[in-house]
C-alpha cells in the first residue's frame, strides 16, 4: 500500500549526499514503500535541504525494527548529549 | 505482420503542456507504424517516474498503443533521479489533484495530436496513480480507465498525508467511461471492503465497470522489482487490461 503518512521534522545538522557534505534543514519520515530495500514497506527518512535542490538528499530505508533500534540509540545519543552540556 | 506480433516500438523522452500551460517532461513510448492506434495516459505511482513505470509503458506500445507517461514531479525535481524527485515532491506536500487531471488533460491532447492516434484515450494508474486514474476519469472525458490497486478512493488516507486526498467515492456519477478495476484479496489500501463499496457505488450510478480482486496478493502485484509481485495476479491482470483496451481502444473514433 500507499501509505501516504509522512512525518515533516525540521533539523539542523549535515549530511553527505551524492555530492559531499552539505547543511540539512529538514527530514520526511514515512513508511512506505521502498526503492531498494527488500521488503514491501520500510520505515523512510530523507534527510533533506530542499532550497539546495532534490540531489541535496540522504536517504535511508529500514526494517521497522532497525527504526525503533536506531530511535532508540538516537534519544540514547541526545540524552548523553544533554547530560554533558548541563 | 501486426503491431502485437512484432512489438516494434519506439520510445522517448518528450516535453508536453501539463497544468496551467506548464512544460513537462513526458515518456512516450509509440508503436511502429501509421496506425492508427488507441491510447492510454500512464499515471505513475508514488515512488514516481521510475525506470519500472517506463517498462510498463513500453508494454503497451508493444501490444500497439500509444503510451504517454508524464512526470507527475517535473515541476519539483526536473532532470532529478526519480527517487530524489519523489522525496522532493513528499517533502513539498505531494501532487494536487487539480494539477494532476491538467496533466492528465495535456497528456491526452498530445496523444491525440500524434498522426497516428485514432482519437481514442484511456487512462491507466497504479496505486496512488490508480486512485489518479479514477480521478482522471471523473474528471475529463475518456474513452477507458483502468485502475490498479486504487487507495484513497473510498476510505480518506491516514492522518499526515500530504495535499487534499480527499475520497473520491461521491465523484463516481461523473464517471465519463467504462471502468477497469484490478485488487489484491490481501491489500490494505484499498481493502477488499472498500472495493465492494465502490462496486456498489458504481452498480447503484449505472456505470460500465469490471473489478478482478485477486486472492494471494496484496498491493503492488504487477510491481516486477518488488518482493510485492504475483505473477499470476499480474499475467491475468494484463491479460484483463489487454482485452479491455481492445474493446474500448481498438478502431476508428
Amino acid at each position: 500500500m500507499c501509505t501516504y503518512h509522512t512525518e515533516h521534522v525540521k533539523l539542523a545538522g549535515s549530511g553527505k549526499g551524492p555530492e559531499g557534505w552539505f547543511s540539512l534543514a529538514e527530514a520526511s519520515v514515512y513508511y512506505d514503500h521502498p526503492v531498494h530495500a527488500p521488503s514491501e514497506h520500510s520505515v523512510n527518512v530523507d534527510f533533506l535541504n530542499r532550497s539546495l535542490g532534490p540531489r541535496a538528499r540522504v536517504a535511508v530505508e529500514l526494517d521497522p525494527a532497525s527504526a525503533r533500534d536506531l530511535a532508540h540509540a538516537l534519544l540514547a545519543a541526545a540524552e548523553q548529549a544533554a547530560a554533558l552540556s548541563r | 505482420m501486426s503491431k502485437e506480433r512484432t512489438h516494434d516500438m519506439r520510445a522517448r523522452t518528450v516535453t508536453i503542456k501539463g497544468h496551467g500551460g506548464d512544460e513537462i517532461e513526458a515518456y512516450l513510448a509509440e508503436p511502429e507504424g501509421d496506425g492508427p492506434f488507441g491510447g492510454t495516459v500512464v499515471i505513475h505511482h508514488m515512488p514516481g517516474y521510475d525506470r519500472s513505470t517506463k517498462e510498463i509503458a513500453r508494454r503497451f506500445a508493444s501490444a500497439g498503443y500509444i503510451a504517454l507517461m508524464p512526470n507527475l514531479y517535473h515541476r519539483e525535481a526536473p532532470g532529478a533521479d526519480p527517487d530524489d524527485a519523489a522525496a522532493a515532491a513528499r517533502a513539498a506536500g505531494g501532487v494536487p489533484d487539480e494539477r494532476l487531471v491538467g496533466d492528465v488533460a495535456g497528456a491526452m491532447a498530445y496523444i491525440k495530436a500524434l498522426a497516428k492516434s485514432n482519437g481514442k484515450v484511456a487512462t491507466i494508474g497504479y496505486c496512488s496513480g490508480g486512485r489518479q486514474s479514477f480521478l482522471s476519469a471523473t474528471s475529463l472525458q475518456l474513452d477507458a480507465a483502468v485502475a490498479c490497486y486504487p487507495g484513497g478512493v473510498v476510505n480518506p488516507p491516514p492522518p499526515g498525508a500530504p495535499v487534499n486526498f480527499k475520497p473520491l467515492l461521491e465523484r463516481t456519477k461523473d464517471l465519463s467511461c467504462p471502468l477497469l478495476g484490478l485488487f489484491g484479496d490481501e491489500d490494505k489500501f484499498p481493502t477488499p471492503e472498500e472495493v465492494a463499496i465502490l462496486a456498489k457505488e458504481l452498480s447503484s450510478a449505472g456505470k460500465d465497470y469490471e473489478f478482478h480482486s485477486y486472492p494471494g496478493a496484496g498491493h503492488a502485484f504487477f510491481d516486477v522489482d518488488r518482493p510485492s509481485y504475483r505473477v499470476e495476479a499480474a499475467l491475468d491482470g494484463w491479460a484483463k487490461i489487454f482485452d479491455f483496451f481492445g474493446r474500448h481502444l481498438d478502431g476508428s473514433k
